[in-house]
């Protein structure tokens, strides 16, 4: 047992040492480039030029940690209705929570309203989008009318309904507001106001430590919910906590950084690989690796066709799905004991 | 320990459990026997609180379920169900440990030491100790049974329920199972109600029988008093010869076929 124990921590320290080793990278990484002697000098309370100042603590390191929340937030939220659904496939967005948000951001736009409160404008209509379908699933939920497939099925049908009233909207709004919405729906992580990084980081963070709460239920929920039942959990209620947690965490991220894709797909099955199916180890992991590659991905995307910046959520799907790919055939190799 | 006193359960608006009146008392090793869809299932839901009874009320240890969190209903009470399909990849000792959720206090991230030991023990008591670093989904359908047996001990309950622990088992792993459940039936006092199809099994390895048909309960007794012929070929229609097993002495049902039947006549 303390061998288990052990092998978790090492687990999670290595995480966290790539971690690091990543975002210090990407610190690195930028149009003005930046000697890593002198981020070591500024990021120890050290002096250096303002403009170095300026670069470092208000572009780039609000990047990095904004990756770090939006990237821990949506693979935890993968890993929590995974298990919840006993779904490999589904993934924050499949429950139309990011249709939501998208569709909010589409006819704030088109209605002239992103005046209204500057530049959260986009973000609280996202957020008003993502909390109306959050409602209507939740009563659903609560009147016992959706089981867990109907909410699944729901989910991806407000997904469709979404795009398509969103494909409605640019195909009649002007072309400035056109290009605005298009940005938005790939996602990105060029948010230099320090107030939406902090409330991002806040609710990550919390949304990690409620998560643990349940870890156990979770592990309960792996054969099924009469079998958690029988186990003692409270299949109900932890149900409703599960789907509200995910579902907030999604909302949050997608009305602060678009719709970045197949971070909360991706991330939690490359995860379970090398970390095992016990939620213990498994919640923390896809935290740490979904920031891992939301912050690699975004050094990707910024930096490999300079000065041009590529679109994050664009490069996410690109090496997510290759990553997918890989690790579907890899498991379908172990299973027939390759 | 148990009573169900006027438990009626329905899914939707077709009855499958009507007005059930039984007790069980501490120590006994019950069977539950009636034709596919006579609402056996039913039976052990309603005690675990998976369906709740649109009339009656279950009572364990003389007080109504609703008085248990589901957390403590699971620390007295363990179901094994049938056969579950799994599509995760778990070690059996990790199987065993998930037993050990009920007693689960505070924060606590790790299992204690005496979690440790339980599940080891329950692994040592159903025999499956040296199975503990493999695969449950690469276990034999026997060996993955008595898998789930043994998490259903490390609860440490006062009552097990076993929804058809022998259905896909061969006749070795029947008895296995079933003679250790009587084992701890005997020797631990455990209360034991389990459903069984086969009503050889049922008539060999349980003192009580309840016998359902269509959710009405039609008998309850000991094997001798409910495996009458009559009962039988009334509840099955199939025509049966009971006899007595010359070792045990306790009946033993004979299903006849159609055409040996005409060959008689």
């Amino acid at each position: 047992m303390q061998n288990r124990l052990f092998k978790w921590l090492f687990t999670l320290f290595v995480l966290i040492v790539i971690l690091l080793a990543v975002s210090a990278f990407s610190l690195s990484l930028g149009p003005s480039g930046m000697h890593p002697g002198t981020i070591v000098r500024l990021m120890l309370g050290g002096n250096g030029t303002t403009t170095d100042h300026t670069i470092l603590f208000d572009i780039r390191l609000p990047r990095i940690l904004l990756g770090f929340a939006i990237g821990g937030s949506l693979s935890l939220a993968g890993v929590v209705l995974q298990a919840m659904f006993r779904n490999p496939l589904v993934e924050p967005y499949t429950l139309g929570i990011s249709g939501g948000a998208a569709l909010g951001v589409a006819l704030g736009t088109i209605l002239g309203l992103t005046g209204l409160l500057g530049v959260y404008s986009l973000p609280a209509f996202g957020f008003l989008g993502a909390c109306c379908v959050i409602v209507f699933l939740s009563i659903g939920i609560n009147r016992s009318v959706l089981n867990l497939q109907g909410l699944l099925l729901t989910g991806v049908m407000i997904s469709f309904i979404s795009s398509s009233a969103v494909l409605l909207i640019m195909s009649i709004s002007r072309i400035e507001d056109l290009h605005g919405i298009l940005f938005w729906i790939i996602g990105s992580l060029g948010e230099t106001d320090w107030l939406p990084v902090k409330l991002a980081l806040v609710a990550a963070v919390s949304g990690l430590a409620v998560a643990y709460l349940f870890c156990f239920d979770l592990n309960a929920l792996s054969l099924g919910e009469e079998d958690a039942l029988h186990l003692g959990v409270n299949v109900e209620r932890t149900k409703r906590v599960l789907f509200l947690l995910a579902s907030f965490l999604t909302g949050l991220s997608v009305s602060l950084a678009g719709a970045i894709g197949f971070v909360g797909l991706v991330v939690p099955h490359f995860v379970r690989m090398f970390a095992g199916t016990d939620h213990r180890i498994l919640l923390a992991s896809s935290f740490v690796s979904g920031a891992i590659f939301l912050i690699f991905c975004d050094a990707v995307a910024k930096s490999v066709a300079q000065p041009v910046e590529l679109p994050v959520g664009v490069v996410t799907g690109l090496v997510g799905g290759v990553l997918f790919i890989y690790a579907m055939m890899r498991k379908a190799n172990i299973v027939r004991g390759k | 320990m148990l009573e169900l006193r006027h438990v009626s359960c329905r899914y939707d608006d077709h009855f499958v459990l009507k007005d059930i009146n039984v007790r069980i008392e501490d120590g006994d090793l019950v069977g539950v026997i009636g034709p596919n869809g006579s609402g056996k299932t039913t039976l052990i839901r309603a005690v675990t609180r998976a369906i709740k009874p649109a009339e009656g009320e279950v009572l364990l240890k003389g007080k109504p379920l609703g008085m248990f969190s589901f957390k403590e209903l699971a620390q007295q009470v363990a179901v094994v169900g049938r056969l579950y399909d799994l599509d995760v990849q778990m070690r059996v000792e990790d199987l065993v440990l998930l037993g050990r959720i009920p007693h689960r206090r505070g924060l606590r991230l790790m299992e204690r030491r005496s979690d440790m030991d339980i599940a080891r023990t329950a692994m040592d008591v159903t025999g499956i100790l040296e199975l503990k670093s493999r695969f449950v989904d690469s276990l034999s359908s026997g060996e993955r049974q008595l898998a789930f047996i043994a998490r259903a001990l490390a609860q440490e309950p006062e009552l097990l329920l076993l929804d058809e622990p022998t259905s896909h088992l061969d006749i070795t792993h029947q008895a296995r199972v079933l003679d250790m459940v009587r084992k701890l039936n005997r020797d631990k006092g455990l209360t034991v109600m389990v459903v069984l199809h086969d009503l050889n099994l049922a008539s060999q390895y349980c003192d009580r029988l309840f016998l359902l048909s269509d959710g009405v309960l039609r008998k309850d007794g000991t094997p001798d008093e409910v495996l009458t012929y009559q009962a039988i070929e009334e509840v099955y229609r199939t025509t049966v010869v009971v006899m007595k097993n010359p070792v045990s002495s306790r009946p033993c049902v004979f299903l006849v076929p159609e055409d040996a039947i005409a060959g008689v006549e």
